[in-house]
């Protein structure tokens, strides 16, 4: 408990300095934020701009009033020459392709990578061992966005055998939906396998030196039980963690990803925000996207709080 | 840089085996170089921390691109900005341009090497810029401990509660986006951006490592003799966390020059004309359907500098271990 606590205050701190971080970013713009936001703009255009955002204000009011908003869901407009369009309806339409694609991403990466990763363990060493090594060395330098273009255009383009852009949604047409999916999931995923395979397999390595393992053979039981039941369950929390560490590193291929794509996700909008030069748009992105990664992050140290016996009953 | 939120009480990249001052903490230390992705080693030889046949060919081809990118002004090439219409998107060995033309009928060859200077200023400058802010309060956190510590590792973990890419792309989306925007200007706000990215990730190995050097018996003895504060921090202290940071440094050097592509993806990278690695493959992008030897090239250029600077991480930290079981 006293362990959750301490996440808590420590969140708290984190979210504070994150939002004030993304709140003063507008005041932060070099030269007068306005123009840069709606340089196209009448001067009544301008004036109500600066009225609305409160620029005047001093900063600690700018703050309290962001955050107020941000909030209510309140996170701006999306201006443009034929109006303004409220960020939140945006937002809505993108954050589910994005967050649909990162967990194919990571799904995939732990599917393929657990299996990897147990069985270089056991038989460490043997060339089939040396061989995956190798392998997930070099997918490690493999710049995602590269292996994306890579991906559309051999698989896409040369062999046709799926669509290189564009985005159908589960319940419009599911299989449709994957096809579209797969090449993107499949760009984010190789660098993950290389590194969740590569530390399941030190991990277990030294699992399966100690005496519980020694015990659980001498009582006969069967390797692949010993290996999936025994071995694997103390690395599962291991894997945990950087598993939520890496959403971090996931995010910011996700957004280049998804433009190389076109789906229609929050990357996608953070890059016509810059493109638009939204600065108020790109604000509110940048702050969902943090404060969604914080708030994963604190959700991932409780649960392995709850889930690791050894910290669940320290100072218990 | 990746961003390991791990407890660094953990032993990093070979730190000494001894009793650990810091009281046990919630989170079970999880090898940061592991969870960053510096995996393990690969080959027989880079495991004993010698190079090998791959140590000695990845120190080729950095020193290649080094010396191309130095030399690219003197080097009987075209210039990266000529435009010859005939070899515009055509394929590897047209008219003697020997990796083809780009989307304009710009020489590839010449792109690629003009490419290197600027990846590779941005990947060095800014992991610099990371390993001496972030190494100097790495090294003052792990050191005098306490209220400094808890200070600067919480401003390390601050700011690694953002995605680092989401958080270079704002920096520079904020303070070198707009419409007057220089190229100069656009080059030192990417170094700068890329470079408080890597500060925390560099600090926190630092400090790791500090803090169980410190506990050894000549830093005792060090300050038995009555030597300063700052003597022994860097003169003791320090030359024996080096190759933790640098082997660090190396993985962070591949790290950003594939951030840099990212960010030119995204528009905000190495302002056009100018070519580096990845807006030679933003360009590229458009055409990919009639000429994917745009893209492919300067993947490859990248994918072989980020094997060497990954594989070259991994030989100085094995031989950093071995250096650490023979004392």
């Amino acid at each position: 408990m006293r362990a959750v606590l301490r996440q808590a205050v420590h969140l708290v701190v984190v979210l504070f300095c994150v939002t004030l971080f993304v709140a003063l970013l507008t005041s932060m713009l070099p030269g007068d934020p306005v123009n840069a936001i709606a340089g196209f703009g009448t001067d009544a255009q301008k004036e109500q701009i600066r009225d609305r955002l409160g620029l005047d204000d001093p900063l600690p009011v700018q703050y309290v009033r962001w955050v107020g908003d941000f909030v209510r869901g309140d996170l701006g407009d999306y201006w443009s020459v034929t109006g303004a369009r409220p960020v939140m309806d945006r937002v809505r339409e993108a954050l589910p392709v994005s967050l649909q694609l990162m967990l194919y991403a990571q799904v995939l990466a732990l599917v393929v990578a657990i299996p990897l990763g147990v069985a270089t363990a056991y038989r460490a060493g043997s060339r089939f061992d040396r061989a995956s090594n190798a392998t997930a060395f070099g997918m490690l330098a493999i710049p995602n966005f590269a292996l994306a273009l890579v991906l559309a255009y051999y698989v896409g383009v040369q062999a046709g055998w799926l669509p290189v852009s564009g985005y159908v949604s589960p319940s419009e047409d599911l299989i449709e939906h994957f096809r579209r999916m797969a090449m993107p999931a499949i760009a984010l995923a190789v660098g993950q396998i290389a590194v969740y395979m590569r530390l399941l397999r030190s991990d277990m390595i030294a699992t399966l030196q100690e005496d519980f393992i020694t015990m659980a053979k001498a009582k006969g039981i069967s390797p692949r039980r010993v290996l999936w039941r025994h071995a694997l369950r103390p690395s599962s929390l291991t894997l945990l963690t950087v598993a939520g560490l890496n959403v971090g590193t996931l995010i910011g291929s996700t957004v280049v990803v998804e433009v190389i794509f076109s789906l229609p996700g929050l990357g996608s909008l953070l890059f016509e925000a810059i493109t638009a030069r939204q600065y108020i748009a790109f604000q509110s992105l940048v702050a969902i996207i943090a404060i969604g990664y914080v708030l994963l992050n604190f959700m991932v140290d409780v649960l392995y709080a709850v889930l690791d016996p050894r910290i669940r009953h320290a100072r218990a | 840089m990746p961003e390991p939120k791990v407890d660094v009480t953990a032993d990093v990249g070979g730190a000494p085996e001894l009793p650990s001052l810091t009281p046990i903490t919630t989170v079970q230390p999880v090898d940061l170089v592991r969870a960053e992705g510096g995996v393990p080693l690969t080959g027989a030889a880079a495991r004993r921390g010698k190079l090998g046949v791959m140590g000695i060919l990845s120190i080729s081809w950095l020193v290649l691109i080094v010396a191309l990118a130095v030399l690219a002004p003197v080097l009987p090439i075209e210039d990266p900005n000529k435009i010859i219409a005939s070899i515009a998107r055509q394929p590897p060995g047209t008219d003697g341009h020997i990796l083809g033309g780009d989307v304009l009928g710009r020489d590839m060859l010449s792109r690629l090497i003009w490419g290197a200077r600027a990846s590779l200023l941005i990947g060095t400058l800014s992991v610099l810029l990371g390993l001496v802010l972030g190494g100097l309060l790495g090294l003052v956190a792990g050191y005098f401990r306490g209220r400094w510590d808890n200070i600067l590792t919480g401003g390390f973990d601050i700011l690694l509660s953002f995605p680092q890419l989401i958080l270079a792309l704002t920096l520079v989306t904020v303070f070198a986006s707009g419409a007057g925007t220089t190229y100069g200007v656009r080059m030192s706000v990417l170094i700068l951006a890329l470079g408080v990215v890597s500060i925390p990730v560099l600090g926190r190995i630092t400090r790791a490592n500090t803090l169980s050097w410190c506990q050894r018996e000549f830093v005792l003895a060090a300050r038995a003799l009555g030597a300063k504060q700052r003597e022994i921090m860097f003169k003791e202290v320090l030359p024996n966390v080096l190759p933790a940071m640098f082997s660090i440094a190396l993985l962070g050097v591949a790290v950003v020059i594939v951030a840099e592509g990212g960010l030119s993806l995204l528009g905000v990278g190495t302002p056009l004309p100018t070519p580096s690695w990845g807006n030679i493959i933003a360009e590229g992008r458009s055409e990919l359907r009639n000429a994917p030897h745009i893209v492919i090239e300067p993947t490859i250029v990248i994918f072989l500098t980020v094997f060497a600077l990954n594989y070259l991480g991994d030989v100085v930290r094995a031989r950093f271990d071995v250096r650490e079981s023979a004392l």
